[in-house]
């Protein structure tokens, strides 16, 4: 067994997979990964099943060292400038630390989250099935808490298997796409049309359990006390000041706010992934729309294994990472002499 | 009784749950159907429904939409829904122990101040009561209940306290609570329960189900010790008692 060691990490950090189903009766909350498909494709990348635990790295750097072995690693999610010993890591590819070595991990640029996956996984206490960290119910293994420096993950020595990188779907960009309901019907026309009409922008209080947005006030038709009911991931409930919350990972499992929309499965990580500050838009899309895009959503996942790429194929541009990062873009710096803006919602 | 009620809605909640609605208000005869459809999934599953929560007046559907669409799964709820509910044959029934007042129940003398009575009075009509667990919710275990005496509705704190203790017990509007883990609340805290309705190294890991029948009785805050200790270790704490 080797070690990996949390050397330094931020606030807003924690071991996240799939999340805890089945026990939403009782109001066991769901927990997981704010952004699956990154979840996915870092597990993906060290051959570990798409939803198995990983750590899920909030906006701020981190760094991880090898200790009694080497230990292989994956990185995906919100880009950062990544190195091991100053040779830089691109996002979406796996690196192998050597016994001794750290991988450093900048602020996220663009974006929130970032997933460390570990070759072999994160073993713990399952819980439901879960290892998913809820640090309200104080809920999760190894570390039922936001981790913090020093903390560490026994794990399997490095296979000795070469590097991937993955080539990921091509980002989706324009709105969050909304279902209507499950209580659209407690405000107007013309609120329903300021909610998906206006700007948005996600208030630095927010965190797992909900996305605070800013932007008008909603007014509700009949007062904004519902009897309790059932809440999913993505329900965007509008509280008594009229500013909606979107209601994240750890989430309760039931709500006394009336929901005036349910963002689609295929964008709740997007969502999850916008910053705070950065300006967006919602868009109501039929039912029929939303179940397509959800079950593409579910194959993309399940297809993540066709992605894979060996790393040795191309070169990193240096150079082109150092210009990207000076100008505070992010790059991809496995496609040699290109670079792209961070994809806006 | 349960002709009363309008037909259930259907209404999406994002593309991979369903609400089957039942009722807007709290209403005893909606909870029964809600939870009787949620019995009826259970004995007969459909494909692709994954998870289910009972709440007071609507059963939130999880399914996976890669499974079954919208439309295919309201076809097959919808019939089972508009099902009169079987009469309630056995509901496990529990007497819960409460310290009530002091440190463990800061508001009861304000609360019998508001309602013009005393204390004793309080408790004997909280403690008097038979309730119902209509639906857990909101955190692991925090039991919903309905039942509670009507003299004692009264409308919720005005400023929601940003924490209260595990194992309060509570009253908010029309509902009393079996609050397991410490959390906000707006409630108003009568007492303290050393049963924990959610422990997660004990078997069953949550006492308490939606449709469980609860009474409640007092023991002074020196029992409360001892039978917290004994909760800590892992036992139930919490008599259940024939139906």
């Amino acid at each position: 067994m080797s070690r990996l060691v949390v050397a330094s990490i931020g606030p807003a950090s924690s071991v996240q997979d799939g999340g805890r189903h089945g026990a939403q009766r009782y109001g066991l909350t769901v927990s997981g990964a704010m952004d699956r498909l990154s979840l996915a494709a870092a597990n993906t990348l060290v051959g570990n099943a798409p939803l198995a635990a990983a750590v899920e790295i909030g906006p701020f750097g981190a760094a991880f060292t090898a200790r009694d072995g080497a230990v292989r690693v994956a990185i995906s999610g919100a880009p950062r400038n990544a190195d091991v010993a100053g040779s830089p890591v691109a996002m979406d590819s796996s690196v192998t630390l050597k016994d001794g070595e750290t991988l450093t991990l900048g602020f996220a640029r663009g974006g929130a989250f970032t997933y460390l996956a570990i070759e072999g996984g994160i073993t713990g206490e399952l819980v439901f099935g879960s290892l998913a960290v809820n640090a309200r119910a104080g809920l999760g293994s190894p570390y039922p808490r936001p981790l913090q420096a020093g903390d560490e993950f026994s794990v399997d020595a490095a296979s000795g298997a070469p590097e991937m990188r993955i080539e990921l779907p091509k980002p989706v960009s324009g709105p969050i796409r909304v279902l209507l309901g499950p209580q659209d019907d407690e405000f107007d026309d013309a609120n329903k049309a300021l909610f998906l009409n206006s700007e948005w922008k996600i208030s630095a209080t927010s965190d797992r359990m909900g996305y605070r947005l800013q932007g008008p006030a909603i007014k509700h038709l009949y007062g904004h006390n519902i009897v309790s009911d059932g809440t999913v991931n993505g329900s965007i409930q509008v509280p008594g000041n009229g500013a909606p919350i979107a209601l994240m990972m750890d989430r309760g499992t039931s709500g006394g706010y009336p929901k005036i929309a349910t963002v689609i499965t295929a964008d709740v990580g997007r969502l999850a992934q916008t910053s705070a500050g950065t300006a967006f838009r919602f868009k109501a899309v039929s039912m029929a729309e939303a179940q397509d895009e959800a079950r593409k959503f579910a194959q993309a996942i399940r297809s993540l294994p066709d992605r894979l790429r060996s790393s040795d194929t191309v070169a990193l541009n240096i150079e082109a990472l150092s210009d990207a990062n000076v100008a505070g873009h992010a790059v991809n710096a496995v496609d040699a002499g290109t670079w792209q803006v961070t994809a806006e919602p | 009784m349960a002709a009363t009620l309008p037909p259930p809605r259907l209404l999406p909640s994002g593309d991979s749950a369903v609400t089957v609605e039942f009722s807007r208000t709290i209403d005893d005869d909606a909870n029964q159907r809600v939870l009787a459809l949620d019995k009826a999934l259970v004995a007969s599953p459909i494909d692709g429904i994954t998870e289910t929560v009972p709440t007071y007046r609507s059963l939130l559907v999880h399914y996976d939409p890669g499974k079954i669409g919208f439309d295919a799964l309201g076809e097959k709820l919808l019939p089972i829904a508009i099902q009169p509910p079987p009469p309630v044959t056995k509901a496990r029934r529990w007497r819960i122990p409460v310290a009530y007042g002091g440190e463990h129940g800061i508001d009861l003398e304000d609360v019998a101040k508001a309602l013009n009575t005393t204390p004793d009075d309080i408790i004997a009509r909280h403690a008097g009561g038979d309730y119902k667990v209509a639906m857990i919710g909101f955190t692991p275990g925090w039991s919903y209940l309905s039942g509670l005496d009507k003299s004692l509705h009264m409308s919720r704190r005005q400023n929601p306290r940003l924490l209260t203790p595990a194992g309060t017990i509570s009253i908010g509007g029309v509902q009393a609570g079996i609050q397991c883990l410490a959390a906000p609340s707006g409630w108003h805290l009568l007492g303290r329960t050393p049963v924990r309705t959610y422990q997660l190294h004990r078997n069953p890991t949550f006492l308490t189900e939606p449709g469980d029948r609860v009474t409640f009785f007092a023991i002074d805050h020196k029992t409360f010790e001892e039978l917290d200790r004994a909760a800590e270790a892992g036992e139930l704490v919490a008599e259940q008692v024939a139906a």
